[in-house]
Formats: structure tokens, sequence, C-alpha cells
């Protein structure tokens, strides 16, 4: 694939930071917080490094993409739609009645979404089986899955883990979103998983920590985790939450409650 | 229709499962098994043995082994995940609601050990809930068939049929009473044995004792109607709206606690479509316990002597 500059990777993420904020704002409920934390990581592999066709969802051989902290699909939603999988006037419809775009993830509906997701803790898992699918295949697709830095408190996490470094899933990449809060608060106060890397590489993972907001940093990231061999990739991405809106950033309270008129409109100007 | 007689031949529904793995595996290269470090119990160890490269085993993780299957179903696999039943219904639950289900994946989740029949491993090993939990997920399909020569077919047809499947079958050995030249389609009831004066609907091994029960009507001359409900849902609501229209009386037998379980989908056709005196032989908010699957049987009311009792008390109720 040919490979958009960083200004163009820049200007998407900026683009469907603001579908994120227009879209909660329209809704008037759904998860900003993690959203904006996680979008630059996904447009730089849609992008940038997934093998996807946006005009064939279903394609065999496509790259899969797994957002296990399905709470965070506006990002999601907003990628898909400006790769094409829907149009870009169908985010209005996010989380109302009879819309594609439910407040989490249903692979049902929506163009692009690999698995039904919401539930923390399962879409690595779920990852898994895709890696191992291919593995049994001989086929070449790689897995990428999208955790949060919460969302690894839940046990079945590492179960997966430990699965994935036994079964030497090297097509299967983690991506987590260390955005450093979840609802209640600090990952720290409420449950800490610190130290993260050390955790991974002990459960047999190839671990990569980078800046999850520095577009160049990240696709080296994926390339780098292509390139490593018998084990599974962490890639471990410091991110802040509400990044790029100034009044959300760094409080856990934008974890999930939607921008009201004025905010939306505040934000929108941020991000013009 | 025949009248069915019990035979002598015992073969547990698990070694049936096993062997019906290999031959579904010989024809289908799609088929993958996962197991949670239990395979030489759910015999799935047979399939890992000549398919290695099929065969997972994912330790002592289930809830991992059941999102791993979902991931496997949506790259075209079709996994069939095995282990106790407590656990796949139990520990297990959400992920099969969640990401199995709410996504329509082509998961085939085949419980062994099911019923306080596990015997002497007791309560923690005895899964009689599984009925109620895994009724209650939109979309799933639930069979608990009676014997081995079923239980071949069982799994057959969940191989076949696109979406998510729960078989539960059990560890005793337990006699051959169907045919191989029976018919089985999913949600299809099969009519073991015919009689006018009150129905027994069973599912699972309590066949075999609906069908002591009927003997033992019939000794005391009431005729009884045997239903094996090898589905629980989709559920045959013509047959057992014909079978109570037929009798006017109907009793259910299931190794399942009452709530929620087999006669409670029983009594949800009825209540609509055919009202008649019902009995219901379960568990009644118990909990298994260790001891010999007889001595079990006895003591939760699960045996023929108390499916007759029963069926007389509906019978006397008209």
């Amino acid at each position: 694939m040919k490979r958009p500059s960083i200004e163009l990777l820049e200007d998407k993420a900026k683009q469907t930071r603001r579908h994120i904020i227009r879209m909660l704002g329209k809704a008037g409920s759904g998860h900003p917080g993690g959203s904006l934390s996680a979008i630059d990581l996904i447009v730089a592999l849609y992008y940038g490094k997934l093998r996807h066709d946006p005009q064939n969802p279903a394609w065999p051989d496509r790259d899969r993409f797994v957002l296990s902290k399905g709470h965070s699909c506006p990002a999601l939603y907003a990628v898909l739609a400006e790769t094409g999988y829907f149009p870009v006037s169908e985010l209005d419809t996010l989380r109302q009645f009879g819309t594609r775009l439910q407040g989490h993830p249903d692979c049902h509906l929506t163009p692009g979404i690999e698995i039904s997701s919401g539930s923390l803790g399962q879409g690595l898992s779920v990852g898994l089986g895709m890696a191992l699918a291919a593995k049994i295949d001989k086929k070449d697709y790689r897995v990428y899955v999208m955790l949060g830095d919460g969302e690894i408190e839940e046990g079945q996490i590492w179960e997966a883990a430990m699965a994935a470094s036994h079964y030497g899933l090297d097509n299967l990449c983690a991506i987590i979103d260390n955005n450093g809060l979840q609802i209640d608060g600090p990952i720290n106060q409420v449950m800490s998983p610190l130290p993260i890397p050390d955790k991974w590489l002990a459960f047999g993972w190839n671990v990569i920590q980078i800046n999850g907001h520095d577009m160049k940093k990240i696709l080296q990231a994926y390339d780098e985790a292509e390139t490593l061999k018998g084990k599974p990739t962490v890639i471990i991405a410091k991110t802040i939450k509400g990044k790029g809106v100034s009044f959300m950033e760094g409080d856990a309270d934008w974890h999930g409650k939607a921008p009201n008129k004025e905010q939306t409109e505040a934000a929108l100007v941020e991000l013009a | 229709m025949p009248v069915k007689t019990t035979t002598t031949k015992m073969v547990s529904t698990r070694e049936a499962y096993g062997e019906t793995l290999l031959e579904l595996g010989n024809a289908h290269e799609e088929i993958v098994v996962l197991d949670a470090d239990l395979s030489k119990s759910t015999t799935t160890a047979k399939f890992g043995k000549k398919f290695p490269n099929r065969f997972f085993n994912m330790g002592i993780a289930e809830a991992n082994m059941m999102n791993t299957a979902a991931g496997l179903a949506t790259c075209g696999k079709v996994p069939f995940v095995s282990t106790f039943s407590i656990f796949a219904s139990g520990r297990a639950w959400e992920q099969v609601r969640n990401t199995v289900c709410h996504s329509g994946l082509n998961v085939k989740i085949v419980a062994t050990h099911g019923g306080v029949a596990v015997g002497a491993d007791g309560c923690s090993h005895q899964c009689i809930e599984d009925f109620a939990l895994m009724r209650a997920i939109p979309t799933m399909t639930v069979m608990a068939p009676c014997d081995a020569v079923e239980t071949k077919k069982a799994v057959t047809a969940a191989y076949h049929h696109k979406g998510p499947v729960y078989i539960r079958l059990g560890r005793a050995a337990v006699p051959i009473l169907t045919e191989e030249q029976d018919s089985f389609s999913i949600g299809k009831a099969l009519i073991m044995r015919e009689g006018g004066d009150v129905a027994i609907i069973a599912c699972e091994i309590m066949v075999a004792e609906a069908l002591k029960a009927a003997e033992m009507l019939s000794a005391k001359g009431v005729e009884a109607s045997v239903v094996n409900l090898h589905t629980l849902k989709p559920i045959d609501r013509e047959t057992i709206t014909m079978v109570a229209k037929e009798t006017g009386a109907v009793v259910t037998a299931e190794q399942h606690v009452l709530d929620g379980g087999m006669g409670s989908a029983v009594a949800m056709v009825l209540a609509k479509e055919s009202p008649v005196p019902m009995e219901m032989i379960g568990i009644d908010n118990r909990f298994g316990q260790s001891g010999e699957p007889a001595t079990l049987f006895k003591e939760y009311r699960l045996t023929a002597d108390d499916i007759a009792a029963a069926a007389l008390n509906a019978y006397n109720r008209k």
C-alpha cells in the first residue's frame, strides 16, 4: 500500500476528531475520552498499515482490527465512514433507534466491524482466534486488537495473553490505549495494572512503547511489530484521554459523557 | 409406530461425541476443536490425536476458549468447543452471550458432564442450570440428546446448522434407546412411545427413566406417550401441543433445576396452546452432592418411580 504522508494522517485525525465530537454531541451520550485518545492509533492503522478494502469488507485475506474497548466506537465509526465503509452522513445517527451505529459495535449492522464488542476483556481472545485461523490456513493476514488500559484489569485478557504466547502468534498485535484513566479515576488508583510492560514481557510478548499521538512513531511501531517473529507483540501507546479538546484532556469525567451544545461548539473551534 | 423398548447396550453420550467428531473432522476441513484441559473426559482428545493441527488445548481458561472459538468462526472455521457443562454454560456465559451469540457466530458448544448423574464429583461439577442459562440467550439452539445414537445425529446436525449451538452430554454410560433409522432434525421431538392417558416429555438421560415409568404405568392400566424432547430450543410447539391435546395430562422430566429448565419451556407452550394438568420432575431449588448416580436420582426424585407417580397425579387431575 502507498503510505500517506504524516501531514495527511494528522489532517485525517483532526477531521475524525471533529466527527467524534459532532456525533457524540448529537447523540447526547457516549464516550468521548477514550475515542479521542485512540483516534490517532486507529487513523494510522487504517490509512497507513491495514490491508483492507472498504468496498469488500468480507475480503478473506484482509487484515483484521478488533476494537476490544468497544465504547470507543465513535473513533472507529468515524474512520470507517471516512475510508468509505458507509456514508459520512450516517455518523449523525449514532446511538439512535434503528441506527447501524449502535452504542457499542454490532458486527451485523455496521460494515467493517469484525466482531460485536462492548463487554470489556473479550476482544484479545477473539483476535487470538482470528490469528490461529490464519496460521491454520497458512495465510499472511495480520490481526490487530485495541485494548484499554483499564480493560486489562479483566482476567480474560491475561488468559488470552498466555494463549497467544503459547501458540507463538506473531501475526497478532495488541495495541493498548494507555490513557491512564478509567471511569472511576486513574487506573493506578482504581485497580492498578502497573507495571504494564513488565506484565506483557512476563507473558512472553514483545513489547513496544510509544507516544500514541505521534503518527510517525505509531507507523514505526506497526512496522516493527510485523517484523518480530515467533511471539505476539503489544504496542503500549501512551495517550491522553480526551486528546485534542482542552477541557476534556486528562479528565476521567469525560470517559462516558457527551458534550452539550456549547461544549460541542467550543470543541469544534479547537479542532478547526 | 412400534413401541420402543430399552436395550441393554450402554454407551455414554460423550463417547459418541468423540467418535462423531472424528467422522466429521475427516469430512470437513474447517472443523476445529477447542478444549480446556478436559479433553480426555470430554473425549475430544481423540480428535486432537488424529488432527493435531486443528485441535487447540486452551488450558484451564474457559472464557478465553469461548472467544477464541468466536474469532476462529469469523474466519470460516467451524469450532467445536468442549468442557464440562458447568464451565461452558456458567463460567463462559457472558462470552457466549455477548460475543458468540450476539455476533451470530457458527460456534458449537458441546458440553459434557451434565446433571447430577455426574455422581461422586459432587455439586461443583454437576451442572443443573445449563438449560436455563443457554435457553435465555436469543438465537441460541439448545439440545440434550438421550443416547449415543442420537448424540451422533445431534452433533452432526449442529455442524450443518448455521449459528450457535449448545449441546448437553453426560458422563455415564446410558442405554441406547433410539435407532439409526429414527429421523432427527433440530427442533423436532421424537415420539418414543404412544399412549392416550398421559404424556411424559423428557430429555437427555431422563428419556430412559420416562420409558421405564411408562412400562410401570401400563402395568397399572395407564398408557403413557413418551416424547423425547432432544431440542429444548427452538422448542417443538406442534408435538408438545399435540400430545397434550391427545392425552390431557403432561409430565416433564429433566436432570435440571425446575426454574427455567425444559419443564418450564414446555409449560410456556402449553399455557398458551393447550393448558392441561401438568407435573414437573426436576431438581427443586437444591444443589447436587456426591453419591452414586442411582442414589442421587432417588434423593432428588428423578427416578422412573417418581415420574410414574407424577404421571398418575397429572392423570388424576384431568
